[in-house]
């Protein structure tokens, strides 16, 4: 497994589109820093850009590796290897060489604007971590949606509706059965609602570090103890790797079932 | 007039009689070891000094105008038996003491320092702890509470007193003093023409400054920090409320500014930071905002309703959750020439001043004003597209509550 996870991110290394997302990046946080001046006021912009583009990116970039790498995977495939180590190691691959374009695009930029004396380092590592959380997750999802599907058009129609679904009709429809039971009490309901998408919980997440004086104002006992104390964060963290591990068992699962 | 001349015609007597007023000292070796034996054979207008020590009093009752001064801050322990000190008599000053333990009684308001019917007070340099109310001004006229330390260890509010506490008093001022841990900071109840002028309010348990039924004060360069509620202004008149600090008043119940039935008021260059609702106003009518800075609170104000012909003018809106909600679709306010982070115009002609009106309620604050358990889906990208929605053709918010001239630049004054 450890050698196609080599050969997939030397691939990916070596390919434009790395170094494209890589670019993104740091022009995002060099542009960012220049038009604010201000760390902490880079890093809330950037919250709000990192849980839209790095699920899309993900997804997109995940299903695009699998179906262009096709043929080496069936090359790979008449070796005497385990099914499971070819694939994850591709997931590892893609996964790893996304999550390193954004921590060292975002990275340097912030780095050489002196984040190691501010106080907002515990903000950015946040920004860091859900963004790779992100990246894991959907580049999972993505190779799950390659992997059932054999038709490319079928499969890039599947991502971007996945991520349309997750980014913003889901909130859509929280919104709506929120609204349509409001006289029931909801404060369980809508925190489980939000552990169901993983976007939501990196939003949540941020809001914990943003928005805090806002979530408080609410009386519910339950939100509270989610919002008041570290509880909501260790929950959160928590989910997310749930997010990243179900996906992952489910790409192990099917490539053993799958008939190429 | 007749009272006046009374008065100073017995003032200038007094003054001729004890022309060399007496100082007593009171300390363990000396011949005099109590506060309430050196009051008892004090004559008028002397001074009382008292050495360092613990004097284990209470009840002590200054009857005749005298100066009680502590050196090097004697400790005045009450044992939590009662009041402490009352003062009945005018021209009392009370300078330098440590006051511990007064009792706590839910019959009677027990205060460390008590002055009653009195004038010419001043009360000032005391460290108060262990308390059940501190200072208590009853019906109490012209006088100075100066640089005093209140610490408090309050845990509710129903079996705690006030840190300093105004009744029917006229004409005090209130400056430099620190209070924390208490139930009400400051409370004024049917007091007028007070200034309450740079103390420090925080970790109390109910409000840091709370007027009931008091016109015409002053509180200006405080700083409220850590309340239940910053500062609660009720049913009361012409309130001038200057460069205050207001800070991180967090929770359900939480507001850095409290108004309640209140009428022509002026709040000017107040700084309101990361509270969970800035300004909350109900029933309040001509207030006056100008040159305030509302930053990274939850909302930066919440109009409740019925309140008519409020000004808001040249303020900061820096970076709040929500800068404005409103509960209904009536406005009778003015927003104008205010700058708001969440501004997204442009300014063409160059002037400073955005080409588009600003509309600083929006649609999400509506909804989560219905349904709170909403707020979780705050900075969500779909609420951001039904907020865009409602911007561009308003239904459910108000469609006359506009800032016309929003400016570019933040505000400087």
């Amino acid at each position: 497994m450890l050698k196609i996870l080599k050969y997939s991110f030397y691939d990916l290394m070596r390919s434009r589109w790395s170094y494209v997302y890589f670019i993104f990046y740091l022009l995002l946080g060099v542009v960012l820093l220049f038009l604010n001046n201000n760390l902490s006021k880079a890093v809330i912009t950037l919250m709000n850009v990192i849980i839209v583009l790095v699920p899309l990116i993900g997804t997109i970039f995940g299903v695009m590796y699998y179906y262009n790498s096709k043929e080496f995977t069936e090359l790979l495939l008449a070796q005497p290897l385990k099914r499971s180590s070819i694939f994850l190691g591709q997931y590892l691959g893609v996964a790893l060489s996304l999550s390193m374009s954004l921590i060292l695009g975002l990275g340097i930029p912030f780095v050489f604007y002196g984040l190691f004396k501010s106080n907002d380092i515990w903000d950015f590592s946040l920004l860091l971590i859900t963004g790779t959380f992100l990246t894991f997750i959907f580049t999972a999802l993505a190779f799950n949606i390659a992997l059932s599907n054999e038709n490319k058009i079928k499969g890039f129609g599947y991502a971007i509706l996945l991520w349309l679904f997750l980014a913003v009709i889901y909130d859509g429809l929280f919104l709506m059965s929120l609204i349509l039971f409001e006289d029931y009490p909801l404060d369980k309901l809508s925190l489980f609602g939000t552990m169901l998408n993983p976007i939501d919980l990196s939003r949540t997440l941020i809001l914990l570090k943003l928005d805090i004086s806002a979530l408080l104002g609410y009386t519910g006992a339950v939100f509270k103890k989610f919002f008041g104390t570290n509880f909501g964060l260790i929950v959160s963290i928590i989910m997310l790797s749930v997010w990243v591990v179900l996906p992952v068992l489910r790409i192990v699962y099917k490539s053993n079932r799958k008939d190429f | 007039m007749k009272k006046i001349i009374v008065s100073l015609v017995v003032v200038f007597c007094a003054s001729i009689l004890n022309v060399k007023a007496e100082t007593i000292e009171v300390c363990a070796t000396c011949n005099i070891t109590s506060i309430k034996e050196a009051i008892v054979i004090a004559k008028d207008f002397d001074t009382i000094v008292v050495k360092k020590g613990t004097y284990k009093e209470y009840n002590i009752i200054i009857d005749k105008p005298l100066t009680l001064i502590g050196e090097n801050y004697p400790v005045i322990d009450g044992e939590n038996k009662g009041e402490i000190i009352t003062i009945h008599s005018d021209n009392v000053t009370v300078d330098g003491f440590h006051i511990i333990n007064v009792g706590t009684s839910y019959i009677e308001d027990y205060a460390a320092i008590r002055v009653v019917k009195s004038k010419n007070f001043i009360i000032q340099n005391l460290k108060l702890e262990n308390l059940f109310f501190g200072i208590y001004l009853e019906k109490a006229k012209e006088g100075k509470i100066l640089n005093n330390t209140i610490l408090g260890d309050a845990i509710q509010e129903y079996n705690s007193g006030n840190g300093i506490q105004l009744w029917y008093s006229k004409n005090i001022d209130i400056e430099n003093n620190y209070v924390q841990g208490v139930r009400d900071g400051i409370y004024l109840e049917f007091s007028d023409f007070c200034n309450i002028i740079n103390n420090v309010s925080t970790g109390n348990i109910r409000y840091g400054l709370h007027f009931m039924f008091s016109n015409n004060d002053i509180y200006q360069d405080n700083t409220f920090e850590k309340n239940g509620a910053g500062v609660a202004v009720m049913f009361s008149k012409k309130i001038k409320m200057y460069n205050n600090i207001f800070k991180k008043n967090w929770g359900s119940a939480s507001y850095g500014l409290l108004l309640k039935e209140i009428n022509d008021a002026e709040i000017i260059g107040n700084t309101f930071e990361e509270n969970t609702i800035g300004i909350n106003i109900e029933g309040t009518n001509r207030i006056n905002y100008k040159n305030n800075d509302f930053i990274r609170n939850g909302w930066a104000m919440k109009v409740r309703g019925a309140c008519y012909t409020n000004t808001f003018f040249e303020n900061n809106f820096l970076y709040n959750s929500f800068d404005l909600s409103y509960n209904s679709k009536l406005n009778d306010n003015i927003f104008d020439n205010n700058y708001w982070s969440n501004y997204t115009g442009y300014d063409l002609d160059k002037n400073g001043i955005g080409d588009v009106p600003y509309r600083p309620v929006k649609l999400f604050s509506y909804i989560v004003n219905r349904t709170p358990e909403t707020i979780i889906l705050l900075r969500s990208l779909f609420i951001d597209i039904i907020d865009f929605s409602e911007k561009v053709s308003p239904v459910f918010t108000p469609d006359n509550l506009l800032d016309n001239n929003p400016s570019i630049k933040k505000i400087e004054w």
